[in-house]
């Protein structure tokens, strides 16, 4: 079974958002970086672009597939994890903790109240996975 | 069965060539300059002159070159050394006699841009290739100008593009949809998206061939500029609606690319000019036997209705009505004449500088002779007859997703194999310590876990038995010892390659400072 | 059939076998109405002796091939050592596909990635992919691989790019939102002179060097411009011998390089197969169009190759993939390996240089022949345009109808405003002899 912490909301398209006051990091989940495999590249969007909701901001190689990663959330990249350049391989060890994709400034605080919880996204995953 | 790895011998460890270099060293020599030298500053200033005595390229003499090149190519399987059933990619035998004549100094030494009253064999043989694909496929228009199978597809797109433009004017741009079944190859939507059109998916029915009503209710949606289709299709089942999804395509304005790969089991059956097909491209190196060469060349003809003959490739090579020479031509009338045709205004334009790729045009039209009409015919019997006997007797060790009887190729997938842990990429490793070349895997991506095997014509009872023997000792292996097959190849002389490292950290030339990293075990 | 193993008696046994009575029955699937119920309307099947006449006897009509030919423009005549054709014939090499499973395909994997470090070694920049098509189709490619590094909508390229490349890039560009300017060259120098279409929605300035009349631009001035507006310099180099002698590109500032390797040890074949180059810079590797090869290991520490950064390609990005383009030019690029690897760091220094000498030869003794000169000024490496008091086209006729002597080229055929210029090549291949009879037949006709 994937790892699902509590204290962050997912989206259907498998991405994770963690809030801290007007600003989110978003990054992809377990399961997401399990069905991909061995993670060899990140596409990262510049510091300064903005994102409506669900825009693709990125993308995530293995070694045979590719595949977008949205905005959940609107917002404004802030920062970006350069450190995937060198280690994309963390996507694969610790993909809620080192291994974040950028960070925003959401445009509107409270929109990731309307995404799945924990509890939500795991029921998600049972029906569909 | 234990088979030992054998990296001892010199020739299984030959080194780059750069590894190789020793200063000095020498393996060519030119005649002396014949003529008054020119002092370099005069004829280049230093500015312009390298100053890097080219670092890094080898000096390595004669021999080492054929070492070399000898050692390493022992390290490929190849068609002349066995069964290289690699669905869609039909893996046929390659003639030397083909390979002579394309030498023949006439064709090798002409230049592209000498006149054309000095270069009518080669127009000649052109018009007379063309002529005979128009006749194969039933489309009369043909260009020989694309330069492999994606390219012959962008350009039949792109006479689809062409003639929706002139047909409907400014309307034309909101027809801008490719349909593409989800079984299509990746090279499809790729070639549809470089003439402008945005791609939806057709899905395919559980019998694995193109969902009617599903194409019916997208054409009903309207904007729809045409449909790229593969016939047989990627599962290799022909696609017994063809008419019909040819005239739904029709009907709602659109028209019809065929994706001429799987041609092999059509030439001399079926025509798709006869079954409603606007446009298609060939692969020489496919159906008509040019050889594959590790990845090219390739020659992707493009064959089209005599509707958008306008649109193709600039130049045509013609038969002119009377001669055209110079005013020094001694050409009497009798003579037919043969030219390039630039006077084309409604062509998409030039795909490749030149005609096309000249050499490969001379191999297939010696295939074509060497065959006849009767052969051509024989040829496809003898291949969809091998893969149907290949699918007759694997069907109850593997798990054979569509029952439709097969045509040139037939796909199973590792239902069976991979509730042991043995997945199709094991099997197809296993494959090769039998002695054969893995099937086409993981293609197409409807069907999880594919294995798509094409065997060709060019393949005897004797082997085919031997296939399905090491196909049924797999499925044996799978069940009883999986270990034994995930490990797999046993027999190479390297084993699997971490491709995940590869692609992070990608070393992509060789630089001097790296030579640490030749390990050999 | 003597290509299909199986006789008629063993297909009769393998029918039975599956419960098939004929050969016909194989296509029930097809519906009758479209199966074919005549013969092709094609020749018989001829033997081999006969293949082999007929094929000689097209060859034949083909008069130019045996002709003394200064013809140059993208295509050349250069001398291949002898174990070129002979290595590519191997079996493993020339009935051998894609290297799908590097397990058995290391032979094909290993030239390839020797290809993309020599490519990288002459061009001077740190990738080269595993081949393209041909000159025009990279350069094409090239024009997209800028747009999306660049995300810039404007590519500006000279006049004196080959104009057959130019029209290439012209097709594949032009459903998409790409607009092409041309920037003029000048007539005293023969080089590109007017870039005042460069500005700062500029994804890329392209340049060929030698350009299409021959003339070698000043590639370090050139990327200075284009860096100053933040555009990339694309360098097309249509002769690859020039790169033995000629500052390579990557040290001038080029960001992408392509090419027609056609000069290391082709054929001619009247414009193909030929092998197309493609180098850049490490950091828009992932923009990069083409198979790449790289290094790996088996986990004993075996070092090995394969493909690799394939996300890029068709097959899996699908109709977002950086090109539609499926192979490489595998075979064609093996013969440039072996070509450029027998002649080594020596023979391409030499051959350069040979060329570069017999090209001035004979452009100083046109020159100084009456009714003759040579418009442009500045350097050239082994083609050059002449101009004649005369119709080009009538004397490069007289030339060949008297003599049996290709003068060269008559620029009028992509250049109508140039009539009585000629595009002249001078090879290694040919003998101070020849190019002597050049020169006396142009001093007696021209």
């Amino acid at each position: 079974m994937s790892n699902i912490p509590e204290n962050l909301r997912y989206s259907k398209d498998h991405e994770w958002v963690l809030v801290e006051g007007e600003n989110a990091s978003i990054g992809i989940t377990d399961y997401a970086q399990h069905a991909l495999g061995d993670v060899v590249y990140v596409d990262m969007p510049r510091v300064g672009d903005k994102f409506g909701t669900h825009e693709a901001f990125g993308s995530v190689e293995s070694v045979k597939a590719v595949s977008e990663v949205f905005t959940p959330i609107a917002g404004e990249v802030t920062e970006v994890n350069d450190s995937l350049n060198d280690t994309p391989e963390k996507v694969n060890s610790d993909p809620y903790g080192d291994a974040w994709f950028i960070k925003i400034k959401m445009d509107k605080p409270g929109e990731a109240d309307k995404m799945l919880t924990g509890e939500e996204y795991e029921e998600y995953l049972a029906a569909n996975a | 069965m234990s088979i030992k790895k054998v990296t001892q011998h010199p020739s299984q460890n030959e080194a780059l060539i750069f590894e190789r270099s020793q200063a000095g060293r020498i393996g060519y020599r030119l005649p002396k300059l014949d003529v008054v030298e020119t002092n370099i500053d005069e004829l280049l200033p230093a500015e312009l002159r390298r100053d890097d005595d080219l670092d890094g390229v080898p000096e390595v003499s004669e021999v080492d070159v054929v070492r070399h090149f000898t050692r390493i190519s022992t390290w490929n399987y190849s068609i002349d050394l066995g069964m290289y059933p690699l669905g869609s990619c039909t893996m046929k035998y390659n003639s030397r006699l083909n390979e002579k004549v394309a030498r023949i100094a006439g064709f090798a030494n002409l230049h592209p841009l000498a006149p054309e009253e000095e270069s009518q064999g080669a127009l000649e043989l052109i018009y007379e290739l063309q002529q005979d694909l128009a006749e194969i496929t039933g489309l009369p228009g043909v260009s020989l100008q694309p330069a492999a199978g994606a390219q012959g597809e962008m350009t039949g797109v792109m006479l689809i593009r062409a003639f929706l433009d002139r047909r409907d004017g400014d309307a034309s741009k909101d027809r801008r949809v490719m349909l593409i079944p989800d079984s299509a190859h990746g090279t499809n939507p790729a070639s549809a998206a470089l003439a402008g059109f945005s791609v939806k998916t057709i899905r395919s029915t559980a019998e694995g061939l193109t969902d009617m009503e599903h194409l019916k209710q997208v054409c009903d949606e309207g904007g729809v500029a045409g449909l790229m289709l593969t016939n047989p299709n990627t599962v290799g089942i022909f696609e017994t609606n063809i008419k019909e999804i040819c005239a739904t395509i029709h009907a709602s304005g659109g028209l019809v690319y065929m994706d001429g790969a799987n041609m092999n089991a059509l030439v001399g059956i079926a025509r798709p000019g006869d079954m409603g097909v606007d446009v298609i491209h060939l692969n020489l190196h496919k159906t008509f036997s040019t050889p594959h060469g590790g990845g090219g060349p390739g020659c992707g003809p493009c064959l089209c209705t005599s509707a958008l003959e306008p649109f193709l490739p600039v130049p045509r090579v013609i038969k002119a009505e009377t001669p055209v020479g110079s005013v020094f031509s001694e050409s009497s009338s009798s003579q037919s004449h043969f030219r390039l045709d630039f006077d084309r205004p409604e062509s998409i334009g030039r795909v490749k500088a030149f005609y096309g790729n000249f050499g490969m045009m001379i191999r297939a039209l010696s295939y074509i002779y060497t065959h006849g009409a009767d052969g051509l015919k024989e040829a496809t019997e003898a291949a969809v007859l091998n893969a149907r006997y290949l699918s007759h007797l694997l069907q109850d060790d593997f798990d054979k997703p569509y029952a439709a009887d097969p045509m040139h190729e037939v796909v199973f997938s590792h239902k069976k194999q991979s509730r042991k842990g043995v997945h199709t990429l094991d099997i197809a490793k296993r494959l090769i310590d039998y002695g054969f070349h893995p099937m086409t895997i993981y293609f197409p991506l409807v069907v999880e876990g594919a294995m798509l095997i094409e065997p060709t014509e060019s393949v005897g009872r004797q082997d085919l038995d031997a296939f399905v023997e090491a196909m049924k000792d797999i499925d044996k292996e799978a069940q009883e010892n999986p270990q034994l097959v995930i490990d797999a190849p046993h027999s190479t002389r390297i084993g699997r390659l971490d491709e995940a490292s590869a692609a992070r950290k990608p070393v992509l030339r060789w630089k001097p400072d790296q030579e640490v990293s030749a390990i050999t075990a | 059939m003597r290509y299909i193993p199986n006789s008629p008696e063993e297909r009769e046994e393998m029918l039975a076998a599956i419960g098939l009575a004929s050969a016909g029955e194989l296509f029930r699937s097809i519906p009758q109405d479209l199966q074919l119920k005549r013969s092709l309307d094609i020749t018989e099947a001829l033997a081999e002796p006969e293949v082999i006449a007929l094929m000689e006897k097209l060859a034949a009509k083909n008069t130019a091939a045996v002709k003394p030919s200064f013809l140059g423009a993208g295509v050349y005549s250069h001398f291949s050592p002898t174990i070129v054709d002979h290595l590519i014939q191997r079996s493993e090499f020339f009935t051998s596909y894609t290297p799908y499973q590097p397990e058995i395909s290391q032979g094909t994997l290993q030239y390839i990635f020797e290809f993309q470090t020599l490519i990288c070694q002459l061009t001077g920049m740190e990738v080269a992919n595993a081949s393209m098509y041909d000159g025009s189709t990279a350069m094409a490619e090239a024009y997209l691989m800028a747009q999306r590094v660049t995300r810039r909508d404007k590519i500006v390229v000279a006049e004196t790019v080959h104009p057959e490349y130019r029209e290439v890039a012209k097709t594949y560009t032009q459903h998409g939102d790409l607009k092409i300017e041309t920037a003029s060259f000048d007539e005293e120098t023969g080089r590109i002179s007017n870039l005042s279409a460069l500005d700062d929605n500029t994804a890329a300035l392209v340049v060929q060097s030698p350009n299409f009349f021959g003339c070698v631009e000043d590639l370090k001035a050139l990327s200075e411009k284009a860096h100053a507006v933040g555009a990339l310099l694309v360098v097309v180099v249509t002769e690859a011998i020039s790169f033995g002698l000629l500052k390579s590109p990557g040290e001038c500032g080029a960001d992408i390089v392509v090419g027609e390797g056609q000069s290391f040890g082709i054929p001619m074949s009247f414009g193909g197969p030929h092998v197309g180059l493609f180098a850049t810079r490490e950091k828009f590797v992932r923009n990069m169009p083409g198979r790449l090869c790289g290094v790996a290991y088996d986990k004993n520490g075996n070092r090995g190759f394969v493909l690799t950064l394939s996300t890029r390609e068709q097959h899996i990005r699908r109709e977002k993939a950086t090109s539609n383009i499926c192979t490489n030019q595998g075979l064609i690029a093996l013969a440039a390996t072996i070509y450029m690897e027998t002649m080594g760091k020596k023979g391409l220094q030499e051959v350069a240089m040979q060329n570069a000498q017999k090209a001035a030869y004979a452009a100083k003794k046109i020159a100084s022949i009456e009714g003759f000169e040579l418009p442009f000024s500045a350097p050239k490496f082994n083609e050059f345009v002449v101009r004649s008091s005369n119709l080009a086209e009538e004397v490069l006729a007289k030339l060949r109808e008297k003599k049996g002597i290709i003068g060269g080229l008559a620029l009028s055929r992509y250049y109508p405003d140039r009539p009585n210029e000629f595009l002249v090549c001078v090879t290694e291949t040919m003998k101070k002899d020849q190019i002597d009879d050049l020169i006396q037949s142009l001093s007696v006709l021209g």
